[in-house]
């Protein structure tokens, strides 16, 4: 057993930066990670046991009890919940006889919650044994869970046929589907691979490519909008011995799958798009950080590396350019929201829990290992290939004046074609909405749980400054309806996730609570500020909720919300906006809630707590009044 | 003299050295900006977010940022002094801290933040978790539910190969801040001392000996934390 572990880390060179690595091939041979293996990995990697439980027990997917024969990891994302996944969970949980966070005492099942899959336009689903379920009903887990009492591989379980397009390929064969409802410039399968690097970057500078893709104003397409040429500048200018280019496949936030579809349909484009932003910094190492919930595409993608080294595209003097050597590699995560986060991800690439860094010192001057780093986001890396392709002057002809090129959108929730859509800066919701056919419309989240829920109301009724401060840098907004505005990053930027709810969705109970506990979930736990307030928050709402609320409740929400925007990353410091945003835009269903006539806390049950105590101690209440 | 750098705290003129982080040029300068996590001769990481300041209307940790010229720092304004008393506040329900029955009691910082900010009842409603005490190591207690996850102990008590003897466990609310099982067998008495007195609260406890100082002559019994630092 220890001859195994030490094999495995000698795979990696007993190099502790590859603890990731070296955790995943532990877990593929034995299911978890025991205390010997913990043992001998701290030996071996010269730290102590408790800073490798430290990585272990951070990721979702990795384990120090065994786990079981099947383990059914089932997405708890809102739209699973709006597509019938509570009665999956029951389903489940009476085939198995067991309750979801546990594991049979035979050890054949696992029944495990899990954050959002990127599968939102096909859920609920499931990952069983790194291979994915879609669209399960309660019928079809009866049925799983049959052939599991049988003893039966897991991938003669698949119930749908295999999905379109690549999902069907050889290496990967999962039911998953694209559904692309609307391409463009990216979404296009008229190209030719590999073009621009084999024969366009030899008559152009690295200071060329930069000045290009600076020219096309394209900004960073996760969400933050950074403008992208810049910061391959501020790569480029930063000295090192090594430069890396990371590809951010870490699609975490819930509602967005988008990625998935670039990284099955057009992974070319993609590493393209690295090798092209290598030779523009001078970069010679790539990493890909694919989130583990798309761990079935892997060999797939290892497979379309390869072509590309056999293509001259990747490797030594690439495109016939000399000293240009690029290579990439990828790296699995292990389930942690937080690893979208450039910094974090870093730290999960050394082998660490994903806890994002404090900055300055920001990635491009100190980043993987301490070298500059630039990390650009899938869609941003493709969207590279195109303006090389065809000139910055192209790619600002599509969009608005200062919104440039097209977005991905991930389309999920109450309407009728859920899926990829490829549209134009400036397309305004009304229109999104148009065309994915979503009808009876309450509100709208644009950006996953950390962006905004919008809704049809007027907003004439907000405070103007207020409504300033929250949908910064947006000003001209005022007097229109939400719906009509436009995704831009001067009004609505967005990384892509769009969940749609329409008119019989409870958004408090459901929609909120979910994001809440989402945020609570995923938090690193660093700051002590994420770390606690989600938490708090939720239960303020809780209690909102359960009708015992007062006006003075709503208030400190507010007010408690600023507090948690001192936080260190994004995520921190969006983690109240679920809430913040629907008393912006949806106050009156807090108004509903509260108690109006009464502006004192009146929830102190003596009774109650007197009998409680009584209870514990073994006496009888005596109630004077009663 | 290009090794000095000048820049700004609530307006007033501060010189500062070169690669000098905020709170660093702040103290030597005489102007106080509260520090929880932050720890003398290690890498700051900002975790208790104490010292946000303000540079261009952002909110940025004081303890990390380093000093450039020109730069203009808002620090002891109302709206920051509120934030911080509201994440002493935070750190006061999120955990077990009674005071009263405490050996860090008067040498405690959060305390001592506490009675700064003059927190009375916190805004936020007590949680009163279960945590534990882990008592395993024959030096000390380590006991959750003071614990305020700094990572002092994270970063300065480590063996002679540079191996922690804390670390991290878990993630989210769920985060602890735990001893290495074997490690704190063998820990060396002087570690085990300066773990006590690196750890800003009394969720490292030396064994054996409850305390030296009593009640009332201790470090922050008879003047307030930061005066100190204070001109």
């Amino acid at each position: 057993m220890k001859e195994k572990v030490v094999e495995i880390i000698s795979k990696y060179n007993g190099d502790r930066s590859r603890l990731m690595d070296i955790l995943l091939d532990i877990h593929d041979w034995q299911g978890y990670v025991d205390d010997a293996s913990v043992d001998v990995l701290a030996s071996e990697l010269g730290i102590s046991a408790a800073e490798v439980n430290e990585t272990i027990s951070f990721y979702h997917f990795f384990s120090n009890k065994p786990r079981a024969k099947y383990n059914i990891y089932l997405n708890d994302s809102i739209t699973a919940c709006m597509r019938g996944r509570a009665q999956v969970e029951q389903a489940f949980e009476n085939e198995c006889g067991i309750k979801f966070g546990t594991v049979s005492a035979d050890g054949v099942f696992g029944l495990y919650d899990t954050s959002c899959q990127g599968m939102n336009d096909q859920g609920p689903a499931a990952i069983i044994n790194d291979l994915v379920f879609t669209n399960l009903t309660p019928y079809r887990v009866k049925a799983l869970v049959d052939g599991m009492k049988e003893g039966k591989e897991i991938k003669d379980l698949v119930y749908e046929a295999n999905g379109d397009g690549n999902n069907a390929d050889p290496d990967m064969q999962v039911m998953v589907q694209n559904h692309i409802r609307k391409g463009g410039m990216l979404l296009d399968k008229n190209f030719e691979p590999y073009a621009v690097v084999n024969n366009m970057l030899k008559d152009k500078s690295p200071e060329d490519v930069i000045q290009i893709v600076q020219d096309s104003n394209l900004r960073g397409r996760g969400g933050a909008g950074f403008p992208t040429g810049l910061k391959w500048r501020f790569g480029r200018r930063v000295e090192g011995e090594h430069r890396v280019i990371i590809c951010n496949a870490d699609e975490g936030e819930p509602g967005t799958f988008k990625d998935r579809v670039m990284l099955t349909e057009f992974p070319e484009l993609v590493f393209e798009g690295m090798a092209i932003a290598a030779y523009a910094t001078g970069a010679d190492i790539g990493l890909v950080y694919l989130r583990y919930e798309y761990r079935y595409m892997l060999d797939f993608l290892n497979r379309k590396l390869q072509e590309m080294r056999d293509a001259n595209a990747l490797g030594k003097d690439i495109g016939g350019i000399k000293d240009f050597n690029f290579d990439i590699r990828i790296q699995l995560g292990a389930g942690a929201y937080v690893c979208g986060e450039e910094s974090a991800l870093i730290e999960s690439l050394e082998g660490k829990r994903g806890e994002p860094r404090d900055k300055p010192p920001f990635p491009v001057e100190k980043g993987y290992l301490d070298y500059p780093t630039i990390v650009n986001n899938v869609e941003t890396l493709a969207a590279t290939v195109k303006i090389l392709q065809n000139g910055s002057e192209w790619f600002t002809s599509f969009g608005t004046k200062d919104s440039h090129g097209t977005k991905l959108l991930s389309v999920s929730g109450d309407c009728r074609f859920p899926g990829i859509y490829e549209v134009e800066w400036g397309t305004s919701i009304r229109e999104v909405l148009q065309m994915c056919g979503a009808e009876n419309v309450q509100a709208i989240q644009v950006g996953g749980p950390s962006g905004v829920l919008i809704g049809t109301r007027d907003i004439d009724h907000l405070n103007k400054t207020e409504l300033m401060n929250w949908y910064k840098p947006s000003g001209m907004m005022t007097a229109e309806k939400f719906f009509d505005r436009k995704l831009s990053y001067s009004d609505l930027p967005t990384g892509g996730s769009m969940i749609i709810f329409n008119k019989d969705r409870n958004l408090l109970e459901e929609v909120v609570m979910n994001f809440m506990d989402f945020f609570i979930e995923e938090s690193c736990g660093s700051c002590s500020t994420c770390r606690s307030l989600p938490q708090i928050m939720k239960e303020k709402l809780e209690k909102i909720l359960s009708g015992a609320g007062v006006r003075q409740d709503i208030d400190d929400l507010l007010s408690w919300g600023k507090v948690i925007k001192v936080s260190r990353c994004g995520l921190g410091q969006t983690a109240a906006n679920p809430i913040l945003s629907s008393i912006l835009n949806f106050r009156h269903l807090y108004e509903e809630h509260i108690q109006a006539m009464t502006d004192y806390d009146n929830t102190f049950d003596m009774e109650g707590l007197v009998k409680a105590s009584c209870d514990f101690v073994g006496r009888k209440p005596v109630f004077h009044n009663s | 003299m290009n090794n000095t750098v000048k820049f700004k705290i609530d307006g007033n003129i501060v010189t500062a050295e070169k690669g000098q982080t905020i709170v660093e040029a702040a103290h030597a300068a005489g102007i106080y900006i509260p520090t929880l996590c932050n720890f003398k001769g290690v890498k700051p990481k900002g975790c208790c977010r104490m010292c946000s300041v303000k540079i261009n209307s952002r909110y940025m940790t004081a303890c990390t940022t380093p000093v450039s010229d020109g730069m203009e720092v808002e620090n002891n304004i109302d709206e920051l002094v509120d934030m911080r008393k509201s994440i002493i506040e935070l750190m006061f329900v999120s955990g077990n801290h009674f005071c009263p029955s405490c050996e860090k009691s008067g040498n405690c910082e959060l305390q001592a933040l506490g009675y700064r900010y003059q927190m009375l009842v916190p805004r936020f409603p007590f949680s009163f978790p279960q945590k534990g005490i882990d008592a395993s190591s024959p030096k000390i207690m380590k006991d959750q539910n003071r614990c305020i996850m700094c990572k002092r102990c994270m970063k300065t008590i480590k063996d002679e190969n540079g191996k922690n003897y804390f670390a991290f466990k878990n993630r989210s609310n769920k985060v602890e801040v735990v001893l290495d099982a074997e490690m704190g067998k063998t820990m060396p008495d002087d570690l085990a001392k300066l773990a006590m007195e690196n750890c800003p609260v009394g969720s490292i406890i030396y064994k054996e000996i409850g305390y030296n100082e009593p009640i009332g002559t201790r470090k922050y019994d008879k003047t307030p934390i930061g005066s100190e630092i204070e001109v």
